[in-house]
């Protein structure tokens, strides 16, 4: 295992896509701190473009990787190697790589301007996401035989999780406005990973004050130690599900 | 060595293998004959467990291959077209599978990488290379690890007349040596001195196993290409 680590790290590390997201991350948070006078506002307006970016690239890159290195799977595979290493060296090497990628280009300009809770919750919340999305990649890579069908479905599963979900979730209060929804909403908001971290970093600011009643029950749930923790531990279970399944397929997958 | 029990492979609703039963053992030299689409590197492929058979059982020296993975040491496989990371140099490859393999620096047979000219090219990346020298690499990778079973597809496919009457005099001192060695190929004519035994597919389903002088015997003709041609004939009136 550690060398199939070693090579796919190798493989990856002369690849410039990484190392021009870190560049890119890096110019990013940099520049929207030093726009706005006040660090929390950039910090909010660093939230948006981090939640829409990190899983697009994380979840884009891994799986065009995953369908360039067919051939370096298929080698390893013919070789005496266990195929849960292989594919589990991959996951890890991508997911740290655009873990470490994030770390470098937003989450150390973000303790530089911003050393408080709230960009510690962000920087956590990132790395989750990134990791995240690179074991959805994978799981899309591994049933998808197809390059064209396994890249658009990864875009469209970005677009679900950043867009269409939200879009569900607001259809959905306005058609049951005469219930309450608020517990629901907390359920609701478990099953999308950026949903989940976007309310964890929004309820570290005060702008959630601005969030009226729902605000209010987020606040009693979210802000207490056990919803925090088992937040956590939802977006870890975001990534042991689709690891673990994506593992399980490439075992019976025929190359 | 190799024993297939009712080995069966379905690709959705294509039945690639249907049935498929053999035993291979030490010493012998078996030619996996059959037409295009027959199944063959399918059943190749299940033997290396890269592709999962959904019936029936493959054993080698007598334990299950399924989910294991260690008995891939004993296996040399050179794939009908090699595919290799593209920026990767041949050096780095050579030296990726020996790290790979673990292997011991005294078992090492580079012989064909001396042979075939490799050694002078070793920065050459993947990407920049022949069909043929690619084979040359397929095939010095096949025999680097001086492994007991060769699994060789279509070896001569694309290979110069040198390149080929090399790699075949490598075969014969191999299968000399007592070494299993499974060879597909469509070139009939070079498989007459080194064969032991024909293994013939169709559609999916293994026709017959003999042994190469039963076979010349059972259809009166001396060279390999005429004897299957035979046999098809008979099978397709």
């Amino acid at each position: 295992m550690k060398q199939i680590i070693k090579y796919i790290a190798i493989d990856i590390l002369r690849n410039k896509i990484v190392l021009g997201y870190t560049l890119f991350l890096l110019l990013l948070s940099v520049g929207v701190f030093n726009l706005e006078d006040n660090s929390t506002k950039g910090l909010l307006s660093l939230l948006n473009i981090i939640l829409i970016i990190v899983p697009l690239v994380s979840m884009l890159f891994s799986v065009i990787y995953v369908y360039n290195s067919a051939e370096f799977l298929e080698l390893l595979v013919s070789q005496p190697l266990k195929r849960n290493s292989i594919w589990l060296s991959l996951c890890i090497v991508l997911a740290s790589a655009m873990a470490l990628s994030f770390f470098v280009g937003a989450g150390i300009p973000i303790l530089i301007y911003q050393p408080s809770g709230t960009g510690l919750m962000m920087m956590a919340t990132g790395i989750l996401l990134s990791v995240i999305f690179v074991m959805i990649a994978m799981l899309t890579a591994v049933k998808t035989r197809d390059k064209a069908k396994g890249i658009g479905l990864a875009i469209l599963l970005w677009l679900f999780f950043s867009l269409l979900f939200d879009g569900l979730v607001l259809f959905l209060l306005f058609q049951f406005a005469d219930y309450p929804l608020e517990k629901i909403m907390i359920a609701m908001s478990m099953l999308n990973p950026i949903d989940l971290s976007r309310i964890l970093i929004l309820l570290k600011m005060d702008v959630s004050a601005l969030m009226g009643y729902t605000g209010a029950v987020f606040r009693n749930f979210f802000g207490t130690e056990i919803g925090l923790i088992l937040s956590f531990i939802v977006l870890v279970i975001w990534i042991l599900v689709p690891a673990s399944l994506s593992i399980r397929t490439f075992n019976r997958k025929d190359l | 060595m190799i024993v297939a029990s009712h080995v069966s492979k379905k690709f959705g609703t294509l039945e690639a293998l249907s049935d498929v039963s053999f035993t291979c053992n030490r010493g012998e030299c078996i030619a996996l004959i059959g037409p295009n689409g027959s199944g063959k590197t399918t059943l190749i492929k299940c033997i290396l467990g890269m592709v999962v058979c959904s019936g029936g059982s493959i054993s080698f020296n007598g334990k299950m291959i399924l989910n294991d993975w260690q008995y891939r040491a004993q296996i040399g496989y050179m794939p009908q077209t090699g595919r290799y990371p593209d920026n990767m140099s041949i050096g780095q490859v050579i030296s990726m599978m020996k790290d790979i393999r673990k292997a011991d620096p005294v078992k090492i047979d580079d012989e064909l990488i001396e042979k075939f000219g490799l050694s002078s090219m070793m920065n050459k990346r993947m990407r920049t290379l022949s069909g043929g020298t690619r084979q040359k690499v397929s095939a010095a990778l096949a025999f680097l690890f001086n492994p007991e079973v060769l699994i060789l597809d279509e070896p001569t496919a694309g290979l110069d007349p040198v390149a080929s009457e090399i790699l075949k005099a490598k075969i014969i001192t191999q299968s000399k040596r007592g070494k299993l060695i499974m060879i597909t190929s469509h070139v009939l004519s070079e498989l007459d001195d080194l064969v032991t035994q024909v293994i013939y597919m169709q559609e999916g389903k293994l026709c017959f196993h003999k042994r190469i002088e039963d076979l010349r015997k059972d259809t009166g003709q001396n060279k390999l290409s005429k004897a299957i041609a035979t046999v098809m004939l008979s099978l397709n009136p």
